[in-house]
């Protein structure tokens, strides 16, 4: 499912709003959410799971084509944990 | 402080104007059609965010680390989500300050 996917169905469960009205707002929930992240802040939803920032120290990495060694910087990097409900229904399906 | 269901919701109604009511109901659906998607074995791709994808994983050796009793990890299948390439470099140039 892509995002524009995920708007049509959206609209279609939600028909007292309208199409562009409901895909914009989840642009701006989507966008919302990355500016969050990207300001150090999680994100929890209850059932779903949540969104963090996860720490990567420095480290010599290589480059690959010449085999150069280079250093790199510590990094965040964004990580998400799936909440009970979402990991239960997730893993249910397996069975179906 | 972390973001929740109902700040995204307030978030709408002060950015775009999206009453109360329907803000709301939108935010719900977003996460709950995520989780419908995923929960058919469908991939779901948010280009610029990221993408969620579903992995089985085969039975494997555990033990109950209280006991010391080896018990098999069942099949199970996970959630797990790749951040996209924007939202990877938007956190990085953040340059947000080391943990302690």
């Amino acid at each position: 499912m892509t995002k524009s996917e995920l708007i049509e169905i959206i609209a279609e469960k939600y028909p007292s709003m309208q199409l562009r009205d409901v895909e914009a707002s989840v642009k701006e929930i989507i966008e919302y959410m990355s500016d969050s992240l990207s300001s150090g802040d999680r994100i929890e939803i209850r059932g779903f799971g949540s969104f963090s920032l996860h720490y990567r120290g420095p480290r010599v990495g290589r480059n690959p084509k010449t085999g150069e060694k280079v250093d790199l910087d510590g990094k965040y990097v964004p990580y998400f944990k799936p909440g009970k409900e979402m990991r239960e229904r997730v893993n249910a399906s397996l069975t179906k | 402080m972390a973001l929740t269901k109902a700040e995204i919701a307030e978030h709408l109604f002060e950015q775009l104007g999206v009453n109360k009511k329907d803000s709301k109901e939108i935010v719900e659906l977003f996460f709950e059609e995520i989780r419908a998607a995923l929960e058919n074995g469908e991939q779901v791709k948010l280009s610029g965010f990221g993408n969620f994808d579903i992995r089985d994983k085969s039975e494997r050796p555990g033990r109950n680390p209280k006991t010391g009793e080896d018990i098999p990890i069942t099949a199970r299948r996970v959630v797990t989500f790749k951040p996209g390439q924007k939202l990877k470099a938007r956190v990085e140039e953040a340059d947000l300050p080391k943990p302690e």
